[in-house]
């Protein structure tokens, strides 16, 4: 059963698979804005390896629910292909002798970063997303740079295999026999030289690993959708149930009680919003906000962590109007630095670009789904961006100052 | 007299070397911060996968199908082993979850309760050993009807 039919169909689903997993993480990275502001840059010494960043923009609206839900949703997926993988490679891990040339000897070192690192991102991205912070240092550089070390090797791996992959695929598919050694090592084959009687076909196996990933997807996708989708994700950290019924009752990332926010410093006498810029600063209680001119917005909430809720109907001021307030024409509106009352959380200051500034949909949310805001969803006042990643949506904001940055 | 080991393809020696220079520049970086910690986990993870974690599932899927074998069924071990393997699994991916190790974090975080995923997850394996075994009585019943079909 174990041999390299079974093991190039999994390299080719994996070849696609962490390919698109790559590529979403990278935007989810470029969608943090990393490069406007180091506020928003948890791996400050990326160096080249931040070369393809842009303006993440502003639509589709639902541009990161989509990358980061794929992202979440098919790394939590293919798990169970990774490990079918990993078990049918495994004899070419004693093979003899250990190394037979220079460029084998390198290979075989190339191979601990690729199934080290393999393990390493899909660790550390399932911890994360359970909060389970077990991992030696901050998720972000860990994830990040882990991802280009994986990376790496990952690429060279497909050069040299990929090949050989597609060719036995393409022979089975001919009916024609025998399978070719991918590697080219005919002294070491995958296929067991004194197999047990099979208990399982082929066919049968790879079902097998088709069920785990299927029992995956479908307790864990729900997590990205409301209502009764939500229900579906039976052990996603996000899923099963909402923290809440009503207006408000949509899924949180951070509670305003763990972020130690208290009712008196968020109560109508004490809150005021601090706006900035060239004409100086301007403070505004949450009733003279009221009286501005108020828009609605419909947008979803999106976290890294790959879970999203359906649009929500956002009402306050737009961020471009209270640019304006401050001494900038709305349509020439410049970048912003918010800053939450939170006191600690990596995402307390946030910085947002100027074209998220400027677009119509960017609000100061005051309300949301026809209520004012709920202390955990950021009462008084919280950012709403289209596009825009969850920590970027700052809650419970206390300053903003407007300018270039 | 032992023969120097070859050179092998340059060409696959000279893919391997771009590799590690971008893995260099990138390794740097992730060992920035606690760089023996960060070591460990990356080679652990390997190393603990392919030498105790493979041969633990391995040698527990081969006494399963010892003991099916044993009372001459070992045709029936897929009826073990996929439920199983996808009971397992999902324990695995959402071991933290299940096993409530992030409860105490997980509820002032979310809002949700961290109770129900240990639950969940039980019936999800109870309904999937239910399921494999509902099949295998059905094929069972389909088999004994097909070979006697004189008896009805």
């Amino acid at each position: 059963m174990r041999g390299p039919w079974f093991t190039s169909v999994l390299g080719v689903v994996l070849l696609v698979g962490i390919t698109v997993l790559f590529v979403t993480g990278l935007l989810s990275y470029a969608a943090y804005n990393p490069d406007l502001s180091p506020v928003n840059d948890k791996t400050p010494e990326k160096g080249i390896l931040g070369f393809y960043l842009f303006a993440w923009p502003t639509g589709p609206y639902w541009l990161y629910r989509l990358t980061q839900g794929v992202h979440v949703t098919l790394g939590i997926t293919i798990v169970p292909v990774l490990l079918a993988k990993l078990w049918s490679v495994v004899p070419k891990l004693f093979a003899l002798p250990p190394v037979r040339s220079l460029a084998h000897a390198l290979e075989r070192i190339s191979l601990l970063l690729l199934v080290g690192g393999a393990l390493f991102e899909f660790v550390t991205g399932v911890l994360n997303v359970q909060l389970d912070y077990v991992f030696p240092g901050s998720f972000y550089p860990l994830h990040f740079y882990g991802a280009w070390v994986f990376f790496a090797a990952f690429v060279v791996h497909a050069l040299l295999r990929a090949p050989a992959a597609v060719r036995n695929l393409r022979r089975m598919r001919a009916g024609k026999g025998p399978e070719e050694e991918a590697g080219g090592e005919p002294d070491f084959p995958l296929v067991s030289p004194r197999p047990a009687a099979p208990t399982v076909s082929r066919r049968g196996s790879l079902w097998l690993v088709g069920g785990g990933s299927l029992a995956l997807f479908v307790t864990t996708a729900g997590q990205s959708f409301d209502g009764p989708l939500r229900r579906t994700a039976l052990l996603a950290p996000h899923g099963f149930a909402d923290p809440g019924s009503g207006p408000g009752g949509f899924q949180i990332n951070k509670t305003a009680a763990y972020r130690g926010i208290s009712a008196r410093e968020t109560s109508d006498e004490v809150w005021r919003l601090a706006v900035t810029g060239p004409s100086g600063t301007v403070r505004l209680s949450r009733a003279e906000l009221l009286g501005l001119p108020l828009h609605s917005s419909a947008l979803p909430i999106a976290c890294v962590e790959g879970w999203s809720t359906s649009n929500q109907w956002w009402r306050g001021v737009r961020l471009r109007d209270l640019a304006a307030l401050v001494g900038y024409e709305a349509d020439t509106a410049p970048d912003v630095l918010v800053e939450s009352l939170q006191r600690h959380g990596a995402f307390r200051r946030a910085a947002l670009r100027a074209n998220q500034v400027r677009d119509a949909r960017s609000l100061l949310a005051l309300d949301v789904n026809g209520e004012p805001l709920t202390p955990d969803h950021g009462h008084p006042a919280r950012i709403i961006v289209p596009a825009a990643p969850g920590v970027l949506n700052t809650k419970w904001v206390a300053r903003m100052t407007f300018g270039d940055l | 007299m032992r023969r120097l080991p070859t050179l092998g393809s340059p060409l696959q020696i000279l893919l391997l070397a771009c590799s590690f220079a971008l893995a260099g520049y990138a390794g740097v970086r992730l060992l920035a911060g606690d760089a023996p910690a960060v070591t460990l986990w990356f080679v652990g993870a390997a190393v603990l996968h392919d030498l105790v974690f493979l041969p633990l599932y391995a040698a527990v899927d081969r006494a399963v199908a010892g003991v099916f074998g044993a009372v001459g069924h070992r045709e029936r071990t897929m009826y073990v082993r996929v439920p199983a393997a996808l009971s397992g699994l999902l324990l695995l991916v959402w071991f933290p979850l299940i096993s409530g190790r992030v409860a105490e974090s997980y509820e002032p975080v979310t809002g949700l309760s961290a109770e129900g995923f240990f639950t969940r997850w039980l019936l999800i394996t109870a309904v999937l050993f239910g399921g494999s075994a509902l099949l295998l009585v059905l094929r069972l019943r389909r088999a004994t009807k097909q070979r006697s079909p004189a008896d009805h």
